[in-house]
């Protein structure tokens, strides 16, 4: 318990030492958000009806961009092989690591939540039902793609295949997170889609540790 | 097998792709005593310590601790030994108290010195604040060895621990695994370099290429 607080907070202050790290991926997100307007023009029910698919396409491209260097570097400077060898759980330690990149990237993106569905002018309902499923769907973001940050850490300009390797994984959290937050401007009943994300979550945040874990004992 | 023996290694063997670096290699350790690794480029000491440390599944052969097999005990193995690679686990962003203090709740155990002291001993005392990035290499290697000193462990793994270190971190260096072997603890170390440590607690193993 003890290594897992210390780890936290030897990653937090990391990032806070090296703001890009958590400034970049919001800027990325703002970016690809706001240039859709312009790209299709100012026409408000076009932008309420595309509204859900762009906000969730541009979340899952910023947790990419962070992805990347998520055990990368811990790799290179022997810090990942240190953790490896602590007496507490490696699993555990990987999920901190994998609670870090959440916080850094998710949580962000959750906070200006409201900041974009004003933009796109959703409803106030749709705008509830987006922070929800941004909720629930950012850390199975996180959780899955530290699998396959873990596969590629050891493999030179793997941006790439990182994004073939995960993004197809993140295809049911991208259908139901929007499908849902369309169904809310719509008027319709959300919570099947709110369950299925759920369930989804509890599954990636218990199993996916593991499996990075074990993915990144390979790459040691 | 011996029964006084802290580590033990039997029938080791390590092959990396087609080529086999070292086949039944055993050797044992009592509290007090050191391994000395040699051998050239490319012999497999850096693979023998990984084994050793169970980053690395040898091909065959079996590694114990206290006559239990390392494989069925690895948590309590885990806290009992400190490895030293060839990279030394530092963040360079992080001062050298800073990554002493993760150093040493990540190891968990009972402390041997105070952060202040460690640092005091491999003489970074005036650095503890700089980031890492300020330092020079034999610098950040010395912070690597206050690592070994802020948490107590029985088995200290080094590769290759004098390179990049001057004449004053050497002696620095031999100091700290004499005082460790002294109390009772058992260190293995790939190294090329003379040093000064008393010949009679040194068992050599030359691999060959």
């Amino acid at each position: 318990m003890r290594a897992s607080l210390a780890l936290l907070k030897r990653d937090l202050l990391l990032t806070f030492r090296n703001p890009g790290l958590i400034v970049n991926p919001l800027l990325f997100y703002l970016l690809v958000v706001t240039l859709v307007p312009l790209g299709v023009g100012a026409n408000q029910q076009i932008l309420q009806d595309i509204a859900p698919g762009i906000i969730w396409l541009a979340a899952l491209l910023a947790t990419l961009l962070a992805l990347d260097s998520l055990f990368r570097n811990d790799l290179h400077d022997g810090s990942l092989e240190q953790l490896a060898l602590s007496p507490t759980p490696f699993a555990m330690l990987t999920g901190i690591k994998i609670l870090v990149h959440w916080l850094i990237t998710g949580l962000p993106l959750i906070l200006l939540s409201p900041l974009f569905a004003t933009l796109f002018s959703l409803s106030a309902d749709a705008t509830g039902v987006l922070a929800i499923t941004l909720l629930l769907g950012t850390p199975v973001l996180s959780a899955v793609g530290a699998i396959g940050a873990a596969l590629t850490v050891s493999i030179r300009n793997s941006g790439a295949l990182l994004a073939l390797i995960v993004l197809p994984l993140y295809v049911p959290i991208l259908i139901f997170a929007a499908g849902a937050v369309s169904a809310a401007q719509a008027g319709l009943p959300v919570t099947g889609q709110l369950y299925f994300l759920a369930a989804l979550l509890v599954l990636s945040v218990t199993l996916a540790p593991i499996a990075t874990s074990a993915a990144l004992k390979i790459n040691l | 097998m011996n029964p006084t023996a802290l580590l033990q290694a039997t029938n080791l063997t390590c092959e990396r792709g087609d080529r086999q670096l070292f086949a039944d290699l055993s050797f044992a350790l009592e509290p007090g005593e050191m391994l000395q690794i040699e051998g050239p480029n490319g012999s497999g000491k850096t693979s023998l310590l990984r084994i050793l440390c169970g980053l690395l599944k040898a091909n065959d052969g079996n590694v114990f601790w206290q006559n239990d097999s390392i494989d069925t005990q690895r948590g309590d193995y885990l806290a009992q030994i400190h490895y030293s690679g060839h990279l030394h686990g530092i963040k360079l962003e992080l001062s050298p108290t800073e990554n002493l203090v993760f150093a040493s709740a990540l190891h968990g155990g009972e402390p041997w010195l105070s952060i202040e002291s460690a640092l005091d001993r491999v003489e970074l005392y005036g650095f503890e604040d700089e980031p890492a990035a300020t330092l020079s290499a034999g610098q950040r290697r010395r912070i690597g060895l206050a690592k070994m000193l802020v948490s107590k462990s029985r088995l200290w793994i080094l590769d290759e621990p004098f390179s990049t270190l001057d004449t004053s971190g050497t002696k620095i260096l031999e100091e700290l695994i004499e005082m460790h072997l002294n109390e009772g603890g058992c260190a293995v170390m790939a190294s090329h370099s003379r040093h000064g440590i008393e010949r009679d607690r040194v068992q050599l193993l030359k691999l060959m290429a």
